[in-house]
């Protein structure tokens, strides 16, 4: 690649979501160790309506998946469609509007939020007039990337953006379809579905935002970065393809996993649990594409943290979609719904997943936006990856005892066939979990502290910068 | 569902398992990089990919978890109207571990659905039970402890509601009660709602302004003692709280009487007859009626 080349791609954009992407990391996650904290000191925010539980949570997972993890999926994607298919993007006037618009959606979702406007859909909470504002977005954002992808001066598609076009399509069907609801003013609308139906368009998009937004795209991510950083060639073109059909074949059904033994009715159940199951093969293809394209280069694992990051994000997401699978059974769900071992699940494929894949390609990428080779410190990186690993560690395990332990409880019966223990018995019990699951929390918080000063020290630090 | 909706679910089910297994055969048959540093020959800004294989025990897991799929969709509903072979169903599956349930442990709740429950209170192991089914259903009220909440009366003192009468505790969790105590606001003015409160202050004997409660008096005289009665004692009979006691069961501020006389006050207890059954019933009055014998 010439550099005369490089100066007609649009680096601006990718900039500005990437420096976004530690923005949103730290302020998802520091409500998230706020409401870890709430969850610990019930009486931490007492008396102030914007600051409950019930308001910051929502605030929390949105801000994380959409807010940081959006930002991620496009830093990367419009980085990555640019220099895979060596074409610029169609337009910056529109890399504008989708940088903006984004921005503006997150702003009003966290002014919303706390003020308690909500469509009450978990991972959909957002009002109808937003709905609409990132549907919007979200096809200008498509369009933006397409386009480029057909002005491409590569004969193939490389599969990192069949990942993101995946991702990119999926998530507009799901928003939309979802989202469809009937306003009554401007802030409260009301679903345009009802009953079992409504629950299962919700977990047909709840899951699919996990299959599509948290998966197809991050590993989208992972086989441009993977590949690059450790200086290796993808491992199978075959296996790219296998397991690209099949998990977004299989995705698709998974959502009635969330709703074992409920109103919905038994065949619907049975088929989101057997592919669910179907998705432990595909799933592992993405983690056995990526581990294995670093065998040749295993040695840097010692020396280059940010590999470090990538490697160990794939692992975590191999031990995810294990785990997912298996609570997807009926006898082990009947155990693990409505426990922390869920919250411990997600937060594995979250943090351990999401969060690292994203944090590692981030270290790749801001120093060569900013014209320079590294980042500012490879030892703060070093110390970022361990401070977080732990966290993850420390939350995963808490969460997996505390939600089995819960489990159990609540089925303990004796031998009057009376339930052995009272709900507060859990709650008391779980105590100690969660103050262990702040620590782990925070810890991860404190690692995105790192991030963002190594960020501000490596753009200062910047030639284009002194130029 | 209907006949299309059937074969609809039918048709992709059975494309999309056989889907992975065309994938696995096409892609089986892509010829290998003979030689080990022999890539696609394409390049992506730097990136080369090899054309390695499927893992062998990948396509194991692969092939075992589609087999799994095919076997139990054959054993269990999924296929659309097809309802599997074993003929299971969720709303069986629950009949079937109730009726299980029951048949264990009926006996031990039959032995006790005909001792009084005076007697029941003093029988340590029923008193447990009793107490095991209040933690998991009433707690939500009445709290883990039974002491109460704002609204819930406290059920370890000494008032009773309906008197301290096995019957009548009976009769609260299998019926329910509905403790009504209409609004005064539109009958009373504010300086004799204010007489009232400090009267009601007075019967359960803190220190009030005379002046004023002498006023309350003879408003209570006109209007209160038809349910709490002429000494303010309450009326088992209605439920309607005894107010010499200095116990309240929504508060016993000015403020908080000054409301409940304005605004009146509906406290309601679920009848627990569908929900726990006679003899739970009959296991939790007499944890309850033990409570107060501490």
């Amino acid at each position: 690649m010439s550099d005369t080349q490089a100066l007609t791609y649009n680096y601006k954009v990718v900039k500005q979501f990437s420096i976004m992407t530690v923005v949103w990391g730290i302020v998802g996650m520091l409500v998230g160790v706020i409401i870890a904290a709430q969850l610990f000191f019930p009486d931490l925010t007492y008396g102030i309506e914007y600051l409950t539980y019930g308001r910051l949570r929502p605030l929390h997972t949105n801000a994380v998946i959409f807010a940081f993890g959006g930002s991620a999926l496009m830093a990367t994607s419009l980085y990555v469609v640019q220099r895979t298919c060596q074409a610029p993007l169609i337009s910056n006037g529109l890399a504008a509007f989708v940088f903006w618009g984004w921005q503006l959606i997150i702003v009003l979702a966290a002014v919303t939020l706390p003020l308690g406007i909500t469509g009450g859909k978990e991972y959909a909470e957002l009002e109808w007039p937003i709905d609409i504002l990132i549907a919007v977005v979200w096809v200008a954002y498509a369009i933006l990337f397409f386009g480029t992808i057909i002005k491409r001066k590569t004969s193939h598609i490389y599969v990192a953006n069949w990942f993101y076009g995946a991702f990119i399509i999926t998530v507009a069907v799901l928003h939309i379809v979802n989202s469809a609801a009937v306003p009554v003013t401007l802030t409260k609308s009301y679903s345009a579905y009802g009953g079992a139906i409504d629950a299962m368009v919700q977990w047909w998009y709840g899951h699919n935002a996990v299959g599509f937004f948290l998966t197809a795209g991050f590993l989208g991510m992972m086989y441009y970065f993977i590949p690059k950083q450790a200086e290796r060639p993808v491992y199978s073109y075959r296996l790219s393809i296998v397991h690209f059909w099949a998990l977004i074949a299989t995705y698709m059904w998974a959502g009635p996993h969330h709703l074992q033994y409920t109103a919905l009715p038994d065949w619907a159940q049975s088929l989101g649990m057997v592919f669910s199951l179907i998705l432990l093969a595909p799933s592992w293809g993405g983690m056995i594409n990526g581990i294995m394209t670093l065998s040749g280069a295993w040695h840097k694992l010692r020396t280059d943290p940010i590999l470090k990051f990538l490697i160990v994000s794939l692992s975590f997401y191999g031990m995810s979609t294990f785990e997912g699978p298996m609570m997807a059974i009926k006898t082990v769900n009947a155990l693990s719904h409505y426990t922390d071992w869920t919250i411990g699940h997600v937060h594995s494929g979250a943090l351990g997943w999401v969060a690292f894949v994203t944090i590692g390609a981030m270290y790749y990428l801001i120093p060569k936006l900013y014209g320079m080779k590294d980042m500012y410190s490879t030892n703060l990186i070093n110390i970022h990856f361990w401070v977080s690993t732990i966290g993850v560690v420390l939350y995963i395990a808490a969460m997996w005892i505390a939600g089995v332990m819960q489990g159990m409880m609540w089925r303990a019966v004796n031998a009057d066939g009376t339930l052995t223990y009272s709900f507060i018995e859990s709650v008391t019990t779980t105590y100690p979990f969660y103050a262990i699951r702040l620590v782990g929390g925070a810890l991860f918080f404190a690692g995105m502290l790192i991030m963002a000063y190594n960020t501000i020290k490596t753009i200062q630090q910047s030639p284009a910068k002194a130029a | 569902m209907s006949e299309f909706w059937n074969w609809w679910v039918i048709l992709i089910t059975v494309v999309n398992v056989l889907g992975c297994w065309a994938l696995l055969y096409w892609t089986r048959r892509m010829k290998d990089s003979g030689d080990e540093n022999e890539t696609t020959g394409h390049v992506y800004d730097g990136i080369e990919e090899y054309n390695n294989p499927l893992p062998k025990w990948w396509l194991n897991m692969f092939n075992i978890c589609l087999v799994f799929s095919v076997v139990y969709l054959i054993l269990y509903p999924g296929l659309g109207n097809f309802a599997g072979v074993l003929g299971w169903t969720q709303q069986g599956q629950h009949a079937e571990e109730v009726a299980d349930a029951k048949a264990i442990y009926a006996p031990l709740f039959a032995k006790y659905a005909s001792v009084p429950i005076e007697e029941l209170s003093k029988v340590k192991q029923a008193t447990q039970m009793g107490k095991r089914i209040f933690v998991n259903t009433c707690f939500g009220c009445h709290g883990s402890d039974a002491r109460g909440n704002k609204g819930y009366p406290d059920l370890t003192d000494k008032d009773w509601l309906y008197g301290k009468d096995a019957a009548a505790l009976e009769q609260s969790i299998l019926n329910g009660r509905s403790g009504m105590m209409p609004a005064y606001e539109e009958v009373f003015d504010a300086a004799q709602i204010d007489g009232l409160v400090q009267y009601v202050g007075q019967l359960s004997g803190n220190q009030v302004n005379e002046q004023q409660a002498d006023i309350g008096k003879a408003l209570y005289n006109q209007q209160c003692y038809v349910c709490h009665g002429v000494d303010g004692k309450g009326n088992v009979a209605l439920g309607a709280p005894n107010l010499t006691d200095n116990i309240w069961l929504y508060g016993g501020s000015s403020t908080t009487i000054a409301e409940t006389i304005r605004k009146g006050r509906n406290g309601i207890m679920p009848a627990h007859k569908e929900i726990l059954g006679k003899e739970k019933s009959h296991l939790v009055a007499a944890y309850v009626y033990s409570l107060s014998d501490k």
